[in-house]
Formats: structure tokens, sequence, C-alpha cells
């Protein structure tokens, strides 16, 4: 895992300063502690730094094919390289190193963007061609990794984190009023946008070409949407074995490095079942991570320990005390690069401290698992709402709701309220947002706090309309539980969890999550 | 197909993945484990569909609603004429 950055010249050669490309990789060290590289010419600067996994002797970056005119520049994994390597060899490539980097590389020169389809993995990298003077940048399917760039005074600069880009001294640092609306609407910004103006986010799922001084983004892939008539007929236990060796799979070749992997634990269903396939399928001798809390609402110690014990693994723990979450706050805002609305990523930020004191550079976690199988509240509520809605007066149809919140319906007196703030929107069903509807009325209630030249500078913008022209084409005609896992999976979980409670925290301190959950075949 | 019929294809397809054979027309659905509560939800929300009824708070009763029986009884008070 890795930090990245380039300055790329877009109105023909210029001198690029070495300093700044050098000063841009630098603010990334804590993604890449274990050496750097650089590449630079009159067209374009390419830097990155290193957090050696595979081939740690001589993966050194930026790599380039056997004629050096394609060099890359990358941050991630792809774990299938070693089949992909195999065939490339096949075709006439000559490898001079064991590198997944160089396999990228050699699989986009025989096959361009195309060759994103045949990744499995979570990456995000920049190709140089150095004879027709094109970039071409990609992120992973549901955007793992980060990947962000700015177009200014006919420059096209890019990075992992924006604070590389922030190092440029002629690049404006300014909150971006949209955004902060729709964080303060969505959790986080709708795609492509940052926080920041004028700082944009390549899109996962997406890739960008550089050429002639235009630049241009286009989607390969997309969370998938199966209609009834494209669904399974198999049986539960086809089902289950289907899935069961998937998993497997996707832990196999997660398990790929040279260097030794550890699990993330929390107790819960998801990290359980990874840990558990991880010691019965590969390695016995997994060292598991968890969190403990000081509150015993939030703790969660018991299940852990009874899991590790269960397992037999050596299981670590930290807890994470209402003062460590208060000292480590401002840390973890400056490595999110956005404002967040709950303190869940900072107990993750201890947590991949304590990994990295204990050795490891690369973790298991179970991510994922609840968008792709449906174990969200949200989706339940959305149930339940819409059988409630069908008889907005009964008494009974909201019971539902208690047996899904027990933990916010403990107050009698609260109740009616409670009831009350579900029941709206009620007569909604049709609307496409129906699901999360809810959640986003509730949360953009704190823009009552913007200031009165933030809320003018707004205006009537609605996130909401910006939404639904991106969403896909048929998503109207989808059924309920399809919408919502859409929107849970692309908004929530592409661009808050997997960012700000992800690889932001992870990457604070060297560590490398993985994601067998989030496998593209599992996807 | 008469009450049983299509009530007891709904239950197989929708959560017992095409296998009822542990089903019987007495089975209880909440005992045996085959609905819980949200699955109630689907039960109630395809009768109110299937046979075009509302299902009021106090009908929502075991009596009513927890075996292929009781279902059917149920249907045949709410619409005598349909079978």
């Amino acid at each position: 895992m890795c930090g990245i950055a380039g300055i790329c010249n877009l109105s023909g050669p210029g001198r690029i300063s070495l300093n700044s490309i050098k000063h841009m990789v630098s603010v990334q060290k804590h993604r890449g502690p274990d050496e750097t590289g650089i590449y630079i010419d009159d067209h374009i600067a390419l830097g990155q730094a290193r957090l050696s996994i595979i081939d740690l002797s001589s993966g050194a970056q930026p790599i380039h094919n056997e004629d050096k005119t394609l060099w890359i520049i990358y941050n991630g994994e792809v774990f299938n390289y070693p089949e992909l390597r195999d065939s490339l060899i096949k075709n006439g490539h000559r490898f001079y190193t064991t590198s997944d980097t160089e396999v990228i590389l050699h699989l986009f020169e025989d096959k361009g963007p195309a060759c994103l389809n045949e990744l499995n993995g979570q990456f995000a990298f920049a190709v140089w061609n150095a004879v027709t003077k094109e970039l071409f940048l990609a992120r992973d399917r549901i955007g793992i990794r980060p990947l962000h760039y700015t177009v200014q005074n006919n420059r096209f600069i890019f990075a992992s984190e924006i604070k590389s880009i922030f190092t440029l001294p002629d690049i404006e640092r300014r909150l971006d009023p949209i955004a902060m609306d729709q964080i303060f609407t969505f959790w986080t910004t709708l795609k492509g946008r940052t926080a920041f103006k004028d700082i944009n986010e390549l899109p996962p799922g997406c890739f960008a070409k550089i050429s002639n001084g235009k630049v241009s983004i286009k989607k390969y892939w997309d969370i998938p949407f199966y209609s009834p008539d494209e669904q399974t007929d198999s049986g539960i236990d086809d089902i289950v074995q289907d899935i069961s060796d998937l998993l497997h799979d996707a832990i196999r070749i997660r398990l790929r490095a040279d260097v030794p992997v550890g699990c993330y634990l929390s107790g819960g269903l998801d990290s359980s079942g990874l840990t558990a396939k991880v010691v019965g399928d590969f390695n016995s001798d997994v060292k598991s991570f968890g969190i403990r809390f000081e509150e015993d609402a939030f703790d969660e110690g018991d299940y852990q320990n009874l899991m590790a014990s269960h397992l037999n693994v050596d299981h670590k723990e930290i807890t994470a005390t209402n003062r460590r979450i208060g000292e480590a706050f401002p840390d973890v805002i400056r490595h999110c690069e956005k404002p967040i609305l709950r303190t869940a990523p900072t107990p993750l930020f201890l947590l991949s401290k304590l990994v990295n004191e204990s050795g490891l550079k690369v973790v298991l976690t179970g991510e994922g698992a609840d968008e792709f199988f449906g174990g969200y509240n949200i989706f339940r509520e959305t149930k339940v709402r819409r059988f409630w809605a069908r008889q907005p007066d009964s008494q009974s149809r909201p019971k539902l709701l208690e047996q899904l919140y027990p933990y916010i319906f403990t107050n009698p007196r609260l109740k009616q309220s409670l009831q009350a703030f579900f029941a709206r929107g009620l007569e909604n069903t049709d609307n496409p947002f129906f699901s999360h509807m809810i959640r986003w009325a509730n949360t953009s209630k704190i823009k009552n706090f913007f200031s009165e030249d933030l809320k003018e500078q707004i205006g009537s913008y609605s996130g909401r309309d910006e939404l639904r022209e991106m969403l896909p084409a048929s998503f109207g005609k989808w059924d309920y539980f399809s919408r919502a896992q859409y929107l849970e999976a692309s908004l929530f979980l592409s661009n808050y969890l997997l960012s700000s409670q992800g690889d932001r925290m992870a990457m604070a301190h060297s560590l490398e999550i993985r994601l067998p959950y989030l496998d593209p075949r599992i996807m | 197909m008469n009450h049983v019929e299509t009530i007891h294809g709904f239950i197989v397809e929708n959560f017992l993945f095409g296998d009822g054979g542990q089903l019987t027309n007495e089975t209880s659905f909440l005992d045996s484990g085959i609905i819980d509560s949200t699955g109630i939800l689907e039960l109630i929300t395809f009768l109110e569909e299937t046979y075009n009824i509302t299902i009021a708070d106090d009908e929502l009763t075991p009596e009513n609603l927890d075996s292929l029986n009781n279902v059917a009884k149920f249907i045949k008070q709410k619409i005598p004429c349909a079978e």
C-alpha cells in the first residue's frame, strides 16, 4: 500500500520542480514509509511513497515496461496478479520485478482501459505514456483506495491524499459550500466532489484519460443490479456453498503477501466468520486485533474474547477510552480530510496504531458484508415502514420498529415521538430515496447551524436532485431492497466507510486493510 | 388453486427456499421458526395484495395467521365468496 502523486503539464513541455513532487510525496509518508521513487521529465512528474508488502526487494516504483515507454505509480494490491502474470509471460512480456505493479503495467500495455475488468483488487494508479504523452488514472471498483485531482494553472495535479496536492503553494485551500451541504445531508460528498473547492475525487469504478490537454472520465464498473429474471434459481444449500467457496478464494488471494497478514476481530458475525475461515482454511497462527470501549453499551469485548478463545488465536486489544478518542480526534480529522458526523473513525485510528506497533502491515477486515448481504437495519427498517405505510393508522405495525431498535425504544415516554419520527414520509413509498429519506432529513437539521454566509452560498442547491441525476437509468424500476442497497453501498460504503473509517484510519499508521467481502465476484 | 395451496406456495418459495417437506397445514409458523416477525410482515403484505383485503390491527393474531389452516380459515372469513 502506498501514496502516489503527480503533476502533469497540460499545455506542452515545461520545467516541473523536483522539490514540488518530492514534497507531495513526503507528506504522504505515513502511506508509504519504506521507500520513495520519482520519475520526472518535461511533461510530467510522478512520485510514490511505498509500503512494501509484495516483492520487498525489487518492487520500487515508478516501474516501467520493457522499452521504458510506459511508467506506472501505484497504490494498492491486485490479488490475482500471479495468474495474470503467467498469461502475460506466455504473451511474450518480460518482467524485471516480481511485483503486482509490473503486472498491471503490462496488462495495460496489452489491453488499455479494458485491463481494469481483469483486476481483482483495491487500487489507484497512474500510467504515463512517454511517447504519446498521455496519462491514464484508474481507481478500484468500489473505492477502497483514494485518488484526488485538480486542474489548475494548466496542470493536472493528482495524489492519493488531498494534503499532498495542497503542498503546492499556488493551490488554494477553500471549503466547497456545496460539499458542506452534501456532507451534512448524506454524511459524505457525492461522487467526484471533496470538501475542498476545485479538488476532485476520481470516483470509484472510474478511469481518467489526460490527453492533448483534455481530461475525460469514464465509468467502467457500477454496483450490479440483477432483476428477478437474472437471479439464481439455485437452492439455499447451493447458494451457501457457492458463497462459501467464493469467500474461501477471496481470502486465499488476499493472504498473498511477503509479510504476515492479521485480522480485525470485532466479535460480530462478519469479522468472526472471516477470522474463523482464515484459521480453519489457511493459517491457525493468525493474529487478531479488536477494539474495546470503556462504556459497556458499546463494548463487544466479551464476544471478541469468546471468538478468540474458540479459535485459539493470539488476540490483542486496545481500549478506546473517551479520553483517548478526544486526544486523537484532531489527527483523525487531518487524515479524513473531510468533516465527519461521529467519532467512529477514531477507535479505528487507535486500532491501526496497535497493529502497527505489533509489527504487522496488513489485516483482513469484514467491511462490506452488511451492504452486499443486506445486514443493516436500514434495509429492514425500509421493509417495516413500507408495511406500515399500507395501513398508516395501524398501532401494531410500527411496533416492529421497536423490535428493530430496542435500544432507542427503551423510554416509554419517547415511544410516541419515535414512532412519529419513523412515520415521516410514509406516504412516499414510491420515492426512489424512500429508504434513506429519514436519515438524510435528520442529518440535514445540522445545516441550521450553518452561517448565513454559507447558507447564502449554498442557495437553493438540492443534493437530492444531483444524486437523482447520478443514479443508473433503470433505478426507478428496481425493487426497493436493491435501491436501498445501491444507495447504502454507493454513498455510505464507498465514500464514508471505506475512506473515513477505512483507508484513511489504517494508512495513518501505515497499515493496509484487505476486504474479502468486497471481492468483485462476491459483490 | 385453493387458499391453502396458494399460501403454501408463497411460504415455501419465500421462507423455505423451495423445500416444503416439513410444512404441514397445522405447522405453527412462529413456533417452528419458519417465519419471524419480519416474515409475518411479508405474509400479511402478500395476503393483502393477493386477496385485495385490508388486515386490521385486531386481526393480527396467531389464530388468524400462524398456520396454513389458520390463514386459509381467516381468508375465507374475510372474503366468503372466494375460494
